[in-house]
Order: C-alpha cells, then sequence, then structure tokens
C-alpha cells in the first residue's frame, strides 16, 4: 500500500515523497441503446498538485497557533494608507507596496458579526466539510473587507455576532482550520480539534 | 475606495466601425455523447456561412484571424485545444488566440475580435466558442467549477459556485427585497419565464413549462437559492464572422443578414467579493448625481457598495458601451437584451447594474412584466424583453460559447429571422426534440437594437457586446 504523497523543501528544492499518483486502466464507453456499440472510454487520473503559499503561508500557519493575522498597507504616500486587509492581502492594491502584517484576533473575538451568509445543502466533489454547510461573511470593526468562512455552531443571521475557532489538533493548514461559532457557545459545544 | 483616473474613464475609441455578418450555433444539452467538441464547432460554423447563402469553403476565404473562447482546460481535458479546433475547421496557418475569463468568455472572445477588427489588423475575423462539461460526473462538475473561485480562501468552502451566489442572494433579499415573499416569488418569476421560453427554443437544453411553485419547491442547493434558480451545465459551441464595412457588404450581399454594427466592452472587478472596498455609485447616463444618497434610508443595510448586491463591472461595461454607442437609456433605446442570468439573484442585479433600474429596484422590471416577450399584464409587446433564448437557466451555458449564444440570439431578432431560425422543423427533427405544439414566434416586432451581458465569477469579468441596424444609430 503506498502512502499518501508528501512533499518538503531542501536546498529550496521540492522533494516530494509515497505516492503523488495512481494507476487505474481506462474502460469502454458503449451504448446500451444501440447495440453496445463503442461511444467513448473513461481516463481515470488521481493527482496531487504541490501549491505554495507564498507570502500568505503565515496566515496558514498561524490559525494553528490560534492567531488571525491580517494585513495594512502602511505605505506613506498611498492614498489606501490604513486600510486593513482580511482576507490577508501580501501587497496593497493601490501602491503594490508589501502590506504589514497586524494580528487582529482580538478585535476578532470582540466585533466580529455577519454581514450575509447562506445554508449549503449541496458541496461539490472532494469537498471535506459537512452539510450543511453555513456560510457566513464575516464583518469586523477596522477592517475594510469581509472574510468568508463557515460557522460551526449557531444559526446564522445578519448582525449575529460570532467568535473564531482554530482547529489546533491535527491542523490541515488551509482556510478550514478556521471557523466561528456564534457567541455564548460553550468550549465544550465545538467541533472536535478545535478551540478557541 | 476605489478612485477613477480622467484615463480610465475614457470612453473606448474604435479606429473603424465594425460588423456582425452572421453567427451559428450547434446544439446545446448536458451530454451529447455521440459528438465531439470539433463536431459541434463545425456545425455552429456551417450554420454561419448557412445564413449567409454560402459555403463554409467559401466564408472561410474571408477569415484572416481567430478568436477561441474556451474557458475550462481542465473540464475538456486538452490544453491547446485551440488548436484542435482551428485545424479542424481548416483554418491554419492564420492566427489565433485562446481567450478565457470564465463566464464571460464567449464576450471577451467577440471584445478581441472586435478590436482585430477595428484597429486593421483584420477585416475579417472568425469568433468561435465552446464548453464541453460533460466529461465528468457532475458533482465533480462543480468542483471544477468552484476552481473559478480563490483556491486557498474561498473553494474550500463547499466547493460549489451556487454558494458564493447564495450569500449574495440572502443580503439582497434582505436588505432590497426586505425579506418579502414576494421577492422570492419575484426570482422564482425568472426561472419560470426562462424554462418556459426555451421550450420555443430548438437549440435549448432545458425547455420546462413550470410554476413559480414549482421553483420554490426544488430542492435547494445554497439556500435561498433552489436547483431551479440555477444555470445549466452544458456541451456546446457557437460562433459569430466581424468584419469591416467593405467586408461585412461584399459577404452579405446574397444573404438577407444586414451587416450590423457591434460595439464591445468590458469592465472587471476582484475575484472574491470579500476583497470590494466600499465606494461611491459609478453613475450611468440615465442616473442623476446624488440620486443614491439616501439609498441607506430607503433601504436599511444598503449603504455598502457594490458589497454583496451589485456589480461594479457590469456597470463599468455598461458605462464603456454605452459611451461608445451612444446609448442613454437602455430601456428607451434598446429593444431586446439577452443577460446573463447564471442565477435568478444575479439576473435581478445586473438589471440595476447595467441601468434597466435604478439600485434597489430591480424586481420592478419582471413585476411591471417589461422583460417579457408579451407583458402578461397588458397583453402588449414587453417594453425591454430579456432572455427570449431561455437564457442561461433555460437554453444553456456552455461557458465559452454563453456569450456567443447571447449575441447570435440578439442579431436573429435584428435580421427579423428569429423565427425562420427556431420555428423550422428540420431543425427540430435534426436535434431530436420535439417542436411544441403550442410554438410561439418570440421575434421581437421591429428589433432595432440590443445588448447581451456576459458574466464571469461572482461578478470579476463582464463585457457588454451592443448590436444595431445601421440604419437606426443612436449617432
Ligand atoms: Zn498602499
Amino acid at each position: 500500500m503506498s502512502t499518501f504523497g508528501q512533499v518538503f523543501v531542501k536546498n529550496n528544492k521540492y522533494k516530494p515523497q509515497g505516492s503523488f499518483h495512481h494507476l487505474t486502466p481506462n474502460t469502454p464507453i458503449r451504448d446500451a441503446d444501440n447495440d453496445w456499440k463503442l461511444l467513448g472510454v473513461t481516463n481515470p487520473r488521481d493527482m496531487t498538485y504541490i501549491h505554495s503559499y507564498g507570502g500568505e503561508a503565515v496566515f496558514f500557519e498561524s490559525l494553528s497557533k490560534k492567531r488571525l493575522m491580517a494585513t495594512r498597507c502602511d505605505s506613506p504616500d498611498c492614498d489606501s494608507r490604513g486600510t486593513v486587509y482580511m482576507p490577508f492581502r501580501i501587497h496593497c492594491p493601490d501602491c503594490l507596496c508589501r502590506n504589514s502584517i497586524i494580528d487582529i484576533t482580538d478585535t476578532a473575538k470582540t466585533t466580529a458579526t455577519i454581514h450575509t451568509f447562506m445554508v449549503c445543502e449541496r458541496s461539490g466533489a472532494f469537498n471535506l466539510l459537512e452539510k450543511p454547510i453555513k456560510f457566513i461573511n464575516i464583518e469586523f470593526k477596522g477592517v475594510d473587507t469581509i472574510l468568508m468562512s463557515y460557522l460551526a455552531v449557531g444559526e446564522p443571521r445578519f448582525g449575529q455576532k460570532v467568535l473564531p475557532v482554530f482547529r489546533t489538533l491535527e491542523p490541515t493548514y488551509t482556510i478550514l482550520d478556521l471557523s466561528w461559532v456564534v457567541d455564548g457557545t460553550a468550549e465544550s459545544d465545538l467541533p472536535q480539534g478545535f478551540s478557541f | 475606495m476605489i478612485r477613477f483616473s480622467k484615463q480610465q474613464l475614457k470612453i473606448p475609441q474604435l479606429q473603424r466601425p465594425v460588423y456582425l455578418v452572421t453567427a451559428g450555433q450547434s446544439k446545446f444539452d448536458r451530454a451529447i455523447v455521440d459528438r465531439r467538441t470539433e463536431e459541434l464547432c463545425i456545425d455552429a460554423f456551417t450554420m454561419a456561412a448557412s445564413l449567409l447563402n454560402l459555403s463554409p469553403a467559401e466564408l472561410k476565404r474571408y477569415i484572416h484571424s481567430c478568436y477561441y473562447g474556451h474557458f475550462a482546460d481542465h473540464f475538456g481535458d486538452q490544453l491547446l485545444g485551440e488548436a484542435v479546433i482551428h485545424d479542424r475547421l481548416g483554418l491554419d496557418p492564420l492566427g489565433n488566440v485562446g481567450i478565457k475569463t470564465g463566464g464571460a468568455t464567449g464576450g471577451s472572445a467577440l471584445w478581441e475580435g472586435l478590436k482585430a477588427v477595428a484597429s486593421g489588423y483584420s477585416d475579417c475575423v472568425l469568433v468561435m466558442g465552446w464548453e464541453r462539461m460533460d466529461e465528468v460526473p457532475t458533482d465533480e462538475g462543480n468542483f471544477l467549477i468552484s476552481c473559478a473561485a480563490d483556491k486557498d480562501w474561498e473553494s474550500p468552502l463547499g466547493h460549489i459556485y451556487t454558494g458564493y451566489y447564495a450569500v449574495m442572494a440572502q443580503r439582497y433579499w434582505q436588505i432590497f427585497g426586505k425579506s418579502e415573499d414576494s421577492f422570492r416569488r419575484t426570482l422564482a418569476e425568472i426561472a419560470v419565464k426562462h424554462h418556459r421560453y426555451a421550450r420555443f427554443n430548438p437549440f435549448a437544453q432545458a425547455p420546462m413549462d413550470i410554476t413559480v411553485d414549482d421553483v420554490l419547491n426544488s430542492p435547494v442547493v445554497a439556500y435561498p437559492l433552489r436547483a431551479l434558480d440555477c444555470c445549466l451545465m452544458s456541451v456546446g459551441a457557437a460562433c459569430a464572422v466581424l468584419c469591416d464595412e467593405n467586408t461585412a457588404d461584399a459577404l452579405t450581399a446574397g444573404s438577407p443578414n444586414k451587416p450590423l454594427r457591434m460595439w464591445v466592452a468590458a469592465g472587471s472587478h476582484t475575484l472574491r467579493p470579500a476583497d470590494r472596498l466600499d465606494m461611491k455609485i459609478p453613475l450611468l447616463p440615465n442616473e442623476e448625481e446624488g440620486q443614491y444618497d439616501d439609498l441607506a434610508e430607503r433601504f436599511p443595510g444598503g449603504d455598502r457598495y457594490p458589497g454583496f448586491t451589485g456589480f461594479l463591472a457590469a456597470r463599468m461595461a455598461a458605462y464603456y458601451g454605452y459611451g461608445m454607442s451612444g446609448i442613454t437609456d437602455p430601456s428607451e433605446d434598446l429593444d431586446v437584451v439577452e443577460l446573463h442570468d447564471a442565477f435568478t439573484i444575479s439576473d435581478v442585479q445586473t438589471y440595476e447594474d447595467i441601468g434597466i433600474r435604478p439600485y434597489g429596484y430591480g424586481r420592478d422590471y419582471v413585476e411591471s412584466g417589461d422583460c417579457y416577450h408579451t407583458n402578461p399584464y397588458t397583453n402588449e409587446p414587453g417594453k425591454l424583453p430579456s432572455n427570449l433564448s431561455g437564457g442561461l437557466i433555460g437554453c444553456m451555458h456552455a461557458v465559452g460559447a454563453t456569450g456567443i449564444m447571447q449575441t447570435f440570439e440578439i442579431a436573429t431578432h435584428i435580421w427579423n429571422r428569429w423565427e425562420e431560425l427556431h420555428g423550422d422543423q428540420a431543425l427540430w427533427h435534426r436535434f431530436d426534440r420535439q417542436k411544441p405544439a403550442d410554438w410561439t414566434s418570440l421575434q421581437v416586432t421591429g428589433a432595432r437594437r440590443g445588448l447581451a451581458i456576459s458574466h464571469a465569477g461572482v461578478g470579476s469579468h463582464v463585457t457588454a457586446t451592443i448590436l444595431m441596424d445601421p440604419d437606426h444609430l443612436i449617432r
């Protein structure tokens, strides 16, 4: 049995380990209504991509440490100076200078509210969240943009105060390590692996 | 805060007029099990030639460069698919280029073809778009579409594009729809209308005779959006041929097609709605300074623009396109439109973005009956009929072809050939579809000018394609 594909970096080069693809044979597609005539063929394929987070890596690493990192343009001559970005933007979209990284965990814990939301009954293939998925878009005081995430506990409504929770047990290092619960949720009601 | 420079607000200029002379399309369906993509492209091209009473070989002699719209390489599992289609159409060694801007790919391909003619690079170009979305099961298709959201910040949340629109639907419904059931029913009415018009279109994939309650009882995909609020997943191809004036006259000499003056303009906005900073609403020619100052008083919560309720990209495409073509009020100046109804909610949002109704009042375009071929309340012709093809909800969304299908539809109205091309019994038969006993011509009587909106992502790219009878230009 092959292991899942894993990668580390050494000397600035990716070092893949384990199995990155699995071989499955092609099979014919035939027409059941027409004498099983040949129409085509299946092309199975199972691949693992190798993806760099680049300048956003600090955001994804911080989630497992229960910190929510945003960015801000501090460039003195920029018209957008002081604009705070969550989602994290590496560069200011105005002056293109590298933004400063700021920790907004405490702002999130005290000011996060739901801007809009939806409840998703279906998901695409390969999705890891349990359905129904409650998407929420979150406003923070002093932040200029609106983060998309998902609500793990409680019912969404406009203006509902929510608190961030972080996957500290076996983090995935993806955006799914960040979730939210309605204000007043007890620690014991958090999904497995998550903490405030 | 987005601020525009004078240079950025310049109305685009074409070096010379550009004309649409013909267009064509294949059958559209969820799956086409016995035809390769190139066969569908050849169907579309052959139809375009036949509308000019030319053979494909005769039409090809005029073509000088080609613009191919195909969005999703991973759906078709073929990189450089443009080279395959170009070869199979027998157009080598002419220059060609692939264009991909998500759902707006068809509109963007027209934009590129238009600029090639306007600049003088080519006197005649082919614009062809296609998509093949049947090579994976539907849930994997939804996964592949969700890759057109931000892969680190959005796609893992459900891997379903409907969800990214549902949050807009929720916000719009509560703020501008005032949480009324009547607003939700108006959204459903759009789906009823588009599936119904699809019944009269032999190319269309999803003809249905349904009611508002059927839409409201269809399965929830991402609340508040239900299955019947959503566009289709499709296979098919569509093409258009664009020319300068002399070539247009030569190509149309033996045909009922009149060369149509054409303009295409484009706008954009962030891939993630999350990143959209609050800004002042840019105005269109039929709006007045200050008219939105009290929007948040009329619709509490409606103070953020474009927020999750408007599409700046559509507004900018309309701003540039109206400026180029002289349109000052779309409801007065246009006779027929095809809008990008990816979801019922985005159809309503677009009415406002392009100035058919002011922000906050999009629902009135449906509730007044203006958007119908025949206004159901007055039995008079609709003031500005929309999506008589059935749109993305009823006809198709073969992504790379969609913007071109819309343009084909608008052109058939201005050519006064809608009835001939959609009523042809032989075509219904060839597509193995039953022409309904109550088939009705949706030809817009006396149509002179039309507009098609092509839209990507959650409003990342939008194009506005405008067609006019050259004897009825605005200026
Ligand atoms: Zn800056």
